[in-house]
């Protein structure tokens, strides 16, 4: 992927986090994609949101597979490792990262082509893992680097840039997560930092694999008349299902929890997931009145969007193989060789 | 024919699915602690039950333990093979049956002695459970083998002692039927044969191990935190065994938590991409797996290469193309191994020749890989991965410290002005590298798209190049590095003999029989690949060499013609790949049918007319 770098130029006034660093340094290089991309407004959402939260940048591993979505991670947080790796099969290697080294906080960055196309398979594992990561799908309907091919998200009638309709149901992934017993699912628009960037701070505290659906039009390819995956439909259809807070695990829970319709849930970490004005028979943490939910307003044509489920009850990758609460790599060699005298005596069994 | 004592093979044919393994293993385990050198080969169908399978068991007391195609002794329990199996028994030798019920007349041989032991008759006589009638059959025939092969008795019961410690009633079981058949054929037959067992003392200090538990042992010793796989014959075993140890050694006594984790993928890209994601953060990981997921590991073994990040892939070969024999062995993944993945990419090979070499090999694999930021194959094979083989036990050394090759540490890292991943190579033209978590200021981006040498993305065909000429490089270096061949080189030679994994034995028997009929030839067997300048040498030095090898298509000779100066005339193949082991037989019959009137003048004893088969 080509970038550009920035010039780092900083004014004093920035604010500065707890770490003594401003938002600037969570920036990434300068972004190549299309002027008005959305993902370019995931990646601010992204920027802010380790700034926030005053994440050490080394801390971070940043992995994504092949496709525009998968260029963002070189635009946030330089001071991260990055891995752009192959088409669809992001989601094995986060998984092995994760395995040797659970301490950094993973971060996804998917398509609708590599997660829903060629790498369904692997997404639908790493869901079933629970591999602890925040899972983005950047999801515009469309294959943009080759030029416009509708993706496995595409609704059906939904047109193309060419005026072909789609006739192939999509892959929808939101429910699909649910239906495999995914741990934490939201679903937004790039257009909404303001209700993005409290679902990627929950995510980053979800212990578990994290999806996060975000339709991201795709303003060359995917933006016309039309389309379902355009900035003007997703607007006019998008129903906001609920408003979801995200309170770190030092900060006040607000004082009207369990009132007008607040549910509070709260992460392993500590933290607490607010989310307010939920609708009567709605309960973020019950899967078949979730499910219900969507099937209801989706049959209406609405685009349901916020934090949509969470289960913090479910143990992670780590837990479920009860590996060592350390980092694998970081166990120094003596621990892990049995030496020569265990090896004769395993020997006897040998005869 | 042979005279005799130790000096024999036997076939045993079953049905699969009736417990004749168990029965099969303790004969061959019996004569290992006898002390004398043995094999066993287990020719099985990739099935679960009710379709052909055979036991070979050679034994020889000078070590020649390759297959061996001449039976003296056949156990003939199964009546859908039986025409076949006593075809193979030589003239002379000798078939143990079923007498339960008569011989088909059409099917005795005059030139072959029959053992009719009525095993179905003593067995239904002693036994009420219909399951244990079958089962103890099998124990029944082991009963009379030791009566005929003079199979220690005391050993046997031994055996079955530790075996069945915990289950009295089995052992019982297995004691009585093991009795009715001994004493049914030492009160029948002349016992023992004329070809039978004598206690030696050759396996002192031998084990008796399969290659897939020695190499996941290997592993362990290595320090292996992760292995990524996905189940597939032949090389399941080798992550059971790997789980196993690690359960045994791996549980940390103070915490009670393990230090490591398997991972069972959905598929073999999934498998060598945790491999790889793992490797990207700095543990020790590996795969194993056969062809049909090589094939799938393609695209990112290309990535790994690329992007240079440690890898190590256990290849344990089984028969292909496509879904091919799984059950049957080959060395058919020599060149898809050395090439996987589109592009211009090359990998370091290892060949092991036995389970010794597969344990030795794997710590190897793991050094190499983080050397040169590289996957590494090792590449065994079904006979080596699931049979068990009678080798020097295994050794370690204490002083092992592993090979983490040019891993920044922090400290590095925050002397450095700004980090640039592929620049600063040493003589190897390795680069150092950094991991995630250590410090950011020794973030890159990590990419298989085409980078210049400071990690950036790059469509420049100079900067491109600039990398790959690196690479390439690099590979050759490892040269130095990869196992040396073994070279075995006899006076007087005119021609050399070379080989690959699993073909040792029978290779290097067939050596020493042309040798005995004055044909003499030098012997290599290559252990890595790229091939070093003692692979080019013994070319140079040789006017033509045999390659010999399990596939189709000569790969190790195409290998060698590819990568060596050697022309490729002067590389004869012979290639025996139907799926089951190699034999001397295929060695010297080939050696000799392509040395033609070439051969005669040194041939100073007749050389029977014998047919290359399997």
């Amino acid at each position: 992927m080509p970038s550009i770098a920035k010039p780092i130029a900083t004014h004093p006034s920035l604010q500065r986090n707890e770490l003594g660093m401003t938002i600037r340094d969570y920036e990434g290089a300068m972004s190549t994609l299309c002027a008005g991309c959305g993902h370019d407004s995931i990646t601010a959402a992204l920027v802010r949101v380790f700034w926030e939260l005053a994440t050490p940048p080394h801390m971070i591993a940043k992995l994504s597979g092949i496709g525009c979505s998968s260029k963002t991670p070189t635009y946030f947080v330089s001071g991260a490792h990055g891995f752009n790796s192959a088409h669809g099969r992001m989601p094995p290697i986060a998984t092995g990262a994760n395995a040797a080294n659970r301490e950094l906080i993973y971060i996804g960055i998917s398509g609708d082509g590599d997660s829903l196309s060629i790498g369904l398979g692997h997404m639908c594992h790493a869901i079933r893992r629970n591999v602890r990561m925040v899972y983005v799908i950047e999801n515009n309907g469309v294959y943009g680097l080759t030029k416009g091919q509708f993706s496995a998200s595409a609704d059906v009638g939904t047109k193309s840039k060419k005026g072909e309709r789609n006739r192939m149901s999509p892959i929808d992934p939101v429910m699909l997560g649910l239906s495999i017993g995914a741990t934490f699912i939201a679903r937004s628009f790039s257009g909404d930092k303001e209700q993005l960037v409290p679902i990627l701070k929950a995510a980053v505290a979800h212990r578990g694999f994290a999806l996060i659906d975000v339709i991201s039009p795709c303003v060359t390819f995917n933006d016309h008349e039309g389309s379902t995956k355009s900035y003007l439909y997703t607007r006019q259809h998008e129903f906001k299902a609920l408003e979801a807070d995200f309170v770190p695990p030092a900060g006040e829970v607000l004082a009207n929890i369990g009132q007008n319709g607040a549910v509070n849930v709260t992460m392993h970490d500590g933290s607490v997931i607010r989310f307010k004005g939920v609708p009567p028979n709605y309960d973020p943490t019950d899967r078949v009145k979730v499910t219900a939910y969507l099937e209801e307003h989706q049959g209406k044509g609405e685009v349901v969007t916020g934090l949509l489920y969470v289960d913090e009850n479910v143990p992670d990758l780590h837990e479920m193989n009860k590996s060592a609460d350390v980092p694998l790599t970081r166990l120094p060699y003596e621990k892990l060789c049995p030496g020569s005298a265990a090896l004769d005596k395993l020997q006897e069994d040998f005869r | 024919m042979r005279d005799g004592v130790n000096d024999f093979a036997i076939k045993l044919a079953n049905v699969n699915g009736t417990g004749s393994a168990s029965a099969n293993g303790l004969l061959m385990q019996a004569i290992f602690r006898m002390g004398i050198p043995v094999s066993g080969k287990n020719l099985f169908p990739s099935n679960i039950q009710g379709l052909p399978t055979w036991y070979e068991i050679r034994v020889n007391k000078d070590g020649y333990t390759a297959r061996s195609l001449d039976y003296d002794l056949m156990v003939a329990m199964n009546s859908q093979t039986y025409a076949r199996d006593i075809g193979e028994v030589r003239k002379g030798g000798y078939l143990l049956y079923d007498s339960t019920w008569p011989l088909d007349a059409a099917l005795v041989r005059d030139d072959v002695n029959f053992l009719g032991v009525p095993l179905a008759h003593l067995c239904n006589e002693n036994f009420r459970d219909p399951r244990e009638r079958i089962l103890m059959k099998n124990i029944a025939y082991a009963g009379s083998l030791c009566a005929v092969l003079n199979v220690d008795m005391n050993i046997v019961g031994e055996l079955l002692e530790q075996k069945y410690s915990s289950k009295k009633a089995l052992r019982e079981s297995n004691d009585r039927s093991l009795r009715l058949g001994y004493d049914y054929a030492r009160d029948h037959f002349a016992c023992p044969l004329p070809f039978h067992l004598e206690t030696m003392n050759a396996n002192s200090d031998k084990i008796l191990i399969d290659g897939n538990t020695a190499i996941a042992l290997g592993c362990v010793y290595a320090g292996a935190t992760v292995a990524a796989w996905y189940p597939i014959t032949p090389s399941t075993s080798a992550m059971d065994a790997f789980k196993m140890f690690c359960e045994k050694y791996r549980k940390d006594p103070e915490t009670g938590k393990n230090n490591y984790i398997i991972l069972q993928a959905e598929d073999e890209l999934a498998a060598i991409g945790m491999v790889i994601g793992a490797g990207w953060n700095g543990a020790r990981a590996f795969t194993s797996t056969a062809g049909p997921g090589i094939s799938l590991m393609n695209e990112l073994l290309g990535l790994a290469y690329y992007a240079e990040i440690p890898a190590v892939i256990i290849d344990v070969q089984r028969v292909g193309p496509s879904t091919g024999m799984p059950t049957r062995t080959q060395q058919g993944d020599v060149l898809e191994c050395a090439y996987a993945s589109h592009g211009d990419t090359k990998h370091i090979l290892l060949f092991p020749c036995s389970p010794a070499e597969c344990f030795e090999f794997a710590p190897k694999a793991f050094d190499l890989a983080e050397r040169f930021q590289t996957p590494v194959f090792i590449l065994t094979d079904l006979d080596i991965g699931m049979n068990d083989w009678v080798v020097p036990r295994l050794k370690w050394d204490d002083g092992y410290q592993p090979d983490r090759g040019r891993v920044l540490s922090a400290e590095e890292i925050e002397k450095i002005t700004k980090f640039q991943r592929y620049t600063n190579e040493d003589e190897n033209q390795v680069t150092p590298r950094t991991l995630p978590g250590v410090n950011s200021k020794g973030a890159f981006f990590t990419r298989g798209s085409g980078h210049n040498k400071y990690g950036g993305y790059t469509e420049m065909p100079d900067e491109y190049r600039e990398v790959m000429d690196r690479l390439g490089r690099k590979f050759k270096a490892s040269a130095k590095f990869v196992p040396a061949p073994v070279i075995q080189r006899r006076g007087g030679a005119s021609f050399g003999v070379i080989t690959l994994g699993g073909c040792d034995l029978a290779v290097r028997e067939a050596l020493d029989r042309l040798a005995e009929q004055g044909v003499l030839a030098d012997f290599m067997r290559v252990r890595g690949f790229p091939f070093g300048e003692s692979v080019q040498f013994f070319l140079d030095t040789h006017n033509f060499c045999f390659v010999v090898e399990q596939n189709r298509d000569a790969q190790l000779r195409s290998l060698l013609t590819l990568e060596t100066s050697v022309p490729k005339e002067k590389l004869r193949s012979i290639l025996v790949y139907g799926g089951f082991p190699l034999s001397a037989k295929h060695v010297t019959d080939g050696i000799l049918k392509a040395l033609g009137d070439a051969a005669k003048p040194l041939v100073t004893v007749p050389v029977p007319e014998l047919q290359i088969e399997e």
